[in-house]
């Protein structure tokens, strides 16, 4: 049955997490403007909250659907702040990609290690099959030899380990590409630095180098030394990995847009602007017209994220919906927070308040986990009936 | 609990009016829409489909069914894929009859409900929307003031679904100077009541509309919705609002589905066009805004029939689908080019239905 309405049980969670996050947006201005600290794995405040986890003890068969509840409970922990966590989670997106590719025995190796992923180069990006990295066997050693440099690596200062993309034959093009895990102190392996960005600057993004690089036989995950014919089903398989990584992101930037919303919508009632939702465009001021516009926008935006999760909950495919809610969330973050400013003038530019902060953090949205440009290829490729050679 | 999934039966009312649009709707909305006028057949075809009186209580006639804005929502939607005009034309009566089945007074119910259970369609309507610039539906200029027992209904109202024909309209007036809106059922014939049917409208010409003009027209007390209590006159509107949004969706997808097929026939530069960025990601933001949009309609017409305040919900889903559903249109034309501007494709058809949907409040209602 078509439904909308949070449970008690949803509620009583969601609030929780709110409390939490509300706690750590006090740290958040502290380190956006400290960026070479990281914020520490557990606040001193965290004896006073339960982990998260347990709040979900007792939750029945009319609760909303985990799927969906951890699309909430990304947005509500963001909403506090992008970084600064009441406890660091851990794993990363290296996990995920070890859980969809990695052999049963690699899973059981790595899986307590915190692993992050690295993709991005200097010269490659949205396209990952122009990756110029490369893995040469030696076979007197049984090692792979790793070339090459990887940036915007996410949790890559303090991850233990990396699942890393390369090339075993650059002649192959995408089929060539194979992941590979590789941990922390493997000689040849440097983190190079922690980038420094417009937002998200306590987040931890790294920079790696490879220089000659030698790592065990049996760390390429899934084990497969051959390289595929025709387009990669591997490659495809790691590709999938984003299918619930993407609405998470999208998930993560409209909690920043709600913050932003939240406090622009104070801002302006306090200074005597009405906003209700009972007038039209003809009976409110030209300002709250567009607040409301801008609440829109995150309503429709947040939506197509809960719809794609819940379909992956129902157990039913969400390759599309993944990228829509992607492409709808990344644009609908930049819109929200640029326009939030706009409505409280001065003030909103201002680094008294976190506003600022929320429009640079949030910006990110749109780029990362595939740009917005990349899902609507996604998007159209699949509603035209369209191969990727068909449409690039 | 959060779910996307319509029931069972939703789906089977779903498929079943996509196929109706398909086959009833489609094939006339050319010609209706060029002749501005609906078929008689058409109303009476459409009226077997049972979608006002399955909602009406067994005990004034009708099939007593839950009544459901979600479901009304879904098929709405489907309706208004075929032609917007038409499906708010083959709805119309449910305009007047729901907000009787929801806020009238027993006398009220015993009077009015059975005129919708017949076998033939039964033309009743709302007047919500006023003459002039600037309408707002919470700052309504029509006033109804009490007159001993009855009250003097005065003022203007426009876009009157099916005016040249209903024989009652359910009328939203502020009442007695104040803000305060309730809604009174005035019958076709009252003295001072005047009609000027058909307008002549921009879109949804299949649908006839009419402007009523009330001079010092006479009511009894028990013209009042609703009776002493009155009715929610803000629910009506979120009602409103909701099936409004839920048009729109409808014709988003018509143009959607359109400019797909005719994007990946038309060459240019030795490929299909839909083969180049510009075209491509035009298409795939509109597939990302129906649905958008969908959604948010879904979520507001799942607190009206949960009975909760849906206010914030069906603004937020007015806003959103009337822009969207504006920018696919608009879209819709620019990928057909010099073919989107001529009457032989639907495209400025779906152009002109959605700029007229997207400003007139009242024509339809979950």
């Amino acid at each position: 049955m078509i439904d909308f309405t949070f449970t008690e049980h949803d509620k009583k969670v969601l609030d929780a997490v709110r409390a939490e996050a509300l706690v750590c947006r006090g740290y958040a201005r502290h380190y956006d403007e400290n960026e070479h600290e990281f914020p520490p794995d557990e606040l001193p405040e965290a004896k006073d909250f339960p982990p998260t986890m347990s709040l979900f003890a007792g939750r029945g068969k009319d609760d909303t659907s985990l799927g969906v509840m951890s699309m909430m409970l990304a947005a509500a922990q963001s909403w506090g702040d992008y970084s600064v966590r009441m406890r660091r989670g851990k794993g990363g997106l290296g996990n995920a990609a070890l859980r969809a590719a990695g052999t049963p025995e690699q899973q059981k190796q790595w899986g307590h290690l915190t692993l992050a992923m690295a993709i991005t180069e200097p010269g490659c990006g949205s396209d990952p099959s122009r990756v110029q990295m490369t893995a040469v066997l030696d076979a007197a050693t049984n090692e792979w030899v790793l070339n090459g440099e990887k940036i915007f690596v996410t949790t890559g200062c303090r991850a233990d380990g990396v699942v890393v993309w390369a090339t075993i034959d650059k002649a192959a093009g995408r089929a060539g590409i194979k992941s590979f895990l590789v941990e922390k102190g493997a000689p040849g392996f440097v983190v190079a630095h922690k980038e420094k960005k417009l937002g998200i600057r306590a987040d931890d993004t790294a920079a790696y180098v490879f220089k000659d690089c030698r790592i065990p036989r049996g760390n390429l995950l899934g084990g497969n030394e051959e390289i595929p014919k025709e387009s990669s089903g591997g490659f495809r398989g790691v590709m999938k990995t984003f299918n619930m990584t993407r609405p998470a992101v999208a998930a993560i930037g409209l909690g920043i847009a709600q913050a932003a919303l939240d406090f622009t919508r104070e801002q302006l009632q306090a200074a005597g602007v009405a906003i209700e939702y009972g007038p039209g465009a003809a009976g409110q001021s030209a300002l709250a017209q567009r607040f409301l516009e801008l609440e829109a926008l995150y309503e429709a935006a947040m939506l197509t994220v809960l719809r794609a999760a819940w379909l992956s909950d129902a157990g039913k495919s969400n390759n599309l919906e993944s990228s829509i809610c992607k492409a709808k969330g990344g644009a609908a973050v930049r819109e929200i927070t640029q326009g939030c400013i706009e409505l409280l003038g001065p003030m909103g530019a201002s680094r008294e308040h976190l506003l600022e902060k929320w429009f640079r953090d949030v910006r990110i949205t749109d780029i990362y986990e595939g740009t917005g440009q990349i899902q609507r290829l996604i998007i159209a490729r699949d509603i035209l009936g369209y191969g990727r050679d068909e449409l690039k | 609990m959060i779910s996307f999934g319509p029931t069972e039966e939703q789906e089977v009312a779903q498929s079943a009016m996509r196929e109706f649009a398909a086959s009833a709707i489609r094939p006339i909305a050319r010609r209706s829409d060029e002749e501005s006028r609906v078929p008689e057949d058409f109303l009476e075809q459409s009226w077997q489909l049972g979608l006002v009186a399955t909602q009406i209580p067994e005990a004034y006639g009708g099939a007593g069914e839950a009544r459901s804005p979600i479901t009304n929502a879904l098929v709405l939607e489907e309706l208004a894929f075929g032609d917007a005009g038409l499906a708010l034309a083959a709805t119309a009566p449910a305009l007047f009859a729901m907000p009787v089945v929801e806020f009238g007074s027993e006398a009220q119910k015993c009077e009015l409900l059975p005129l919708f259970c017949g076998d033939r369609f039964h033309a009743a309507s709302l007047a919500l929307a006023e003459p002039g610039p600037a309408f707002e539906p919470t700052a309504l200029r029509t006033k109804a003031e009490r007159k001993g027992d009855g009250f003097v209904l005065s003022g203007a109202k426009c876009f009157v679904p099916l005016a040249d024909r209903a024989s009652h309209f359910l009328v939203l007036a502020r009442e007695n100077g104040g803000d305060a809106v309730q809604a009174y059922v005035v019958p076709r014939d009252a003295a001072g009541l005047s009609i000027d049917a058909p307008e002549k409208n921009l879109g949804l010409r299949a649908l006839p509309t009419g402007t009523l003009s009330f001079e010092r027209v006479e009511l009894p007390a028990a013209a009042r919705l609703g009776g002493d209590a009155g009715c929610d006159a803000r629910r009506i509107l979120d009602l409103v609002r909701t099936a409004q949004s839920a048009a729109l969706v409808g014709v988003s997808r018509a143009v959607m589905e359109y400019a797909i097929p005719y994007a990946k026939d038309r060459e240019a530069f030795d490929e299909a066009i839909a083969k180049k960025q510009a075209i491509a990601f035009t298409l795939a933001d509109m597939r990302i805004e129906v649905d958008a949009m969908r959604w948010l309609v879904w979520q507001a017409a799942s607190r009206l029939e949960n009975g909760l305040d849906a206010t914030r919900e069906a603004q937020l889903a007015r806003l959103y689908c009337a822009r969207q559903a504006m920018k696919i249109a608009d879209d819709g034309v620019q990928v057909l080019g010099g073919h989107g501007f001529i009457r032989e494709h639907p495209v400025e058809l779906w152009y002109r239905s959605v700029r007229t949907l997207g400003v007139v409040d009242g024509a339809a209602l979950v």
